[in-house]
């Protein structure tokens, strides 16, 4: 959560809520919804190590609203993450190590814990599907995060299609 | 009429569903509908070299009426080979097969040519469009041999292509076309004699995700014009979108269930996580 609230102050201060909303937007309805209490604990983690700063400002009709901005330092240390490639996604293994471990124990049948997971699967792909035709064909940057999500995804069954041709 | 051709990323409205009067609607889940096609105990095999090999050993299936069914599988489990015995492409070497209450295992190779004509489409993943013809001859041949007047037969035709959005292609030869062309071209062909069912072997197997998206769309625009689909495929996306799907494995059949929607919670976080 850190970076991306950075990368948006570099645009211009704002406010947590402001924050919030503007991920939405960016993101759309594939992203997870951020949490408005980790943003407020976020920001003030990144003014304690000196990235942002912030001032109170007066409302009238509300209380008053937390204004931050993006310090030097903390310009400095979005540059660095800007600029170092970024890791892969991980692996989702827990799947893996049931398909391994579980009939070692006598726990399950291979060929029913892929069938189950492969129905899974596809359950998801089908809401990703979905999403995807809801999805603004202008909106280019929900509608990449939910490409990559069904990429992902058909990997994930291709996969499983490897352990069914070796595991059974 | 529309004679817009669909391209990458360009999306008309789509165009209103044909009148199916005669047809039932689309399955509904939890609600029976009569068995289109059946099978019990369907065996293929294979002789060569006096070595026998079992490519599809001991299938049960059953589609109901405007069923939409994804066969999955890797490959060599033989997906392509039951599609084409349940189409009658080549002989089953024992089992049964219905179709439409008929016993059609035993039918020679004219009688199934006879049966295709009337209820089963073909979509595969390489066209297979006839080269010297033109795109309006392929889709008018199926319903000439039916025995359609060549006055229907272009009727049809013409309706065929302004729904799929070629209509401004029918003097063209199919290899002037691009994939995605190629294969709505193949669907109206398909779809020329009104099939109560559709086989469909790897039909986005070769295109491009925007065209994979148009070819989809037509599929189920058919599907919910009452026809039955069985289509085999790797793409999961396009899996997801039948009824059932049914797992393809050494032959047999792995495992055969609806598809069950996971709940929306927040986003498809459990997919794809961005981090930073």
């Amino acid at each position: 959560m850190r970076q991306p609230l950075l990368a948006l102050l570099a645009k211009e201060p704002a406010h947590g809520y402001e924050l919030k909303l503007a991920l939405e937007q960016t993101f759309g309805e594939a992203y997870p919804s951020p949490n408005i209490g980790q943003i407020y604990v976020t920001l003030k983690r990144l003014e304690q190590d000196g990235l942002v700063r912030s001032q109170d400002v007066e409302q009238t009709t509300r209380p008053n609203k937390r204004v931050y901005e993006l310090t030097a330092v903390g310009r400095q240390a979005l540059r660095a993450w800007v600029e170092e490639p970024s890791d892969g996604p991980r692996i989702r293994d827990e799947f893996f190590i049931k398909l391994i471990l579980a009939p070692m124990a006598g726990l399950a049948d291979r060929m029913e814990l892929m069938n189950s997971q492969r129905r899974h699967y596809l359950g998801i792909m089908r809401n990703l599907a979905e999403l995807h035709a809801e999805t603004d064909p202008a909106d280019t940057t929900a509608r990449l995060l939910i490409e990559g999500a069904i990429l992902h995804l058909q990997a994930d069954l291709d996969w499983l299609e490897r352990c069914q041709e070796e595991l059974v | 009429m529309s004679r817009r051709v669909l391209s990458r990323g360009d999306h008309p409205p789509e165009p209103p569903a044909p009148e199916d009067s005669h047809l039932p609607g689309p399955a509904v889940p939890g609600a029976e509908q009569p068995t289109l096609l059946r099978t019990r105990k369907l065996v293929k095999e294979y002789r060569a070299d006096g070595v026998t090999v079992e490519a599809v050993r001991g299938v049960d299936i059953d589609l109901a009426v405007g069923e939409f069914v994804a066969i999955m599988g890797p490959s060599g489990s033989g997906k392509s080979t039951l599609l084409h015995v349940l189409g009658g492409l080549e002989p089953a070497t024992s089992g049964e097969i219905w179709l439409r209450g008929q016993r059609v295992d035993g039918l020679s190779t004219a009688g199934w040519a006879i049966l295709r004509r009337r209820h089963v489409g073909f979509v595969f993943q390489f066209f297979n469009l006839l080269s010297n013809m033109t795109v309006a001859d392929n889709v008018e041949l199926p319903a000439l041999l039916a025995g359609a007047t060549p006055r229907q037969a272009r009727r049809r035709r013409e309706e065929l292509l302004a729904e799929l959005g070629i209509a401004d292609k029918a003097g063209t030869a199919p290899a002037r076309l691009s994939g995605g062309e190629q294969q709505r071209v193949a669907l109206a062909r398909a779809l020329a004699n009104e099939p109560s069912l559709l086989l469909a072997d790897e039909p986005t197997g070769n295109l491009d995700s925007s065209n994979t998206r148009d070819v989809l769309r037509l599929l189920r625009r058919a599907h919910a014009g009452g026809r039955a689909i069985l289509m085999v495929t790797h793409d999961a996306r396009v899996a997801s979108l039948a009824d059932r799907v049914i797992n393809l494995f050494d032959g047999m059949v792995a495992d055969d269930a609806r598809i069950v929607p996971i709940p929306r919670v927040n986003g498809v976080q459990n997919v794809v996580e961005l981090r930073g």
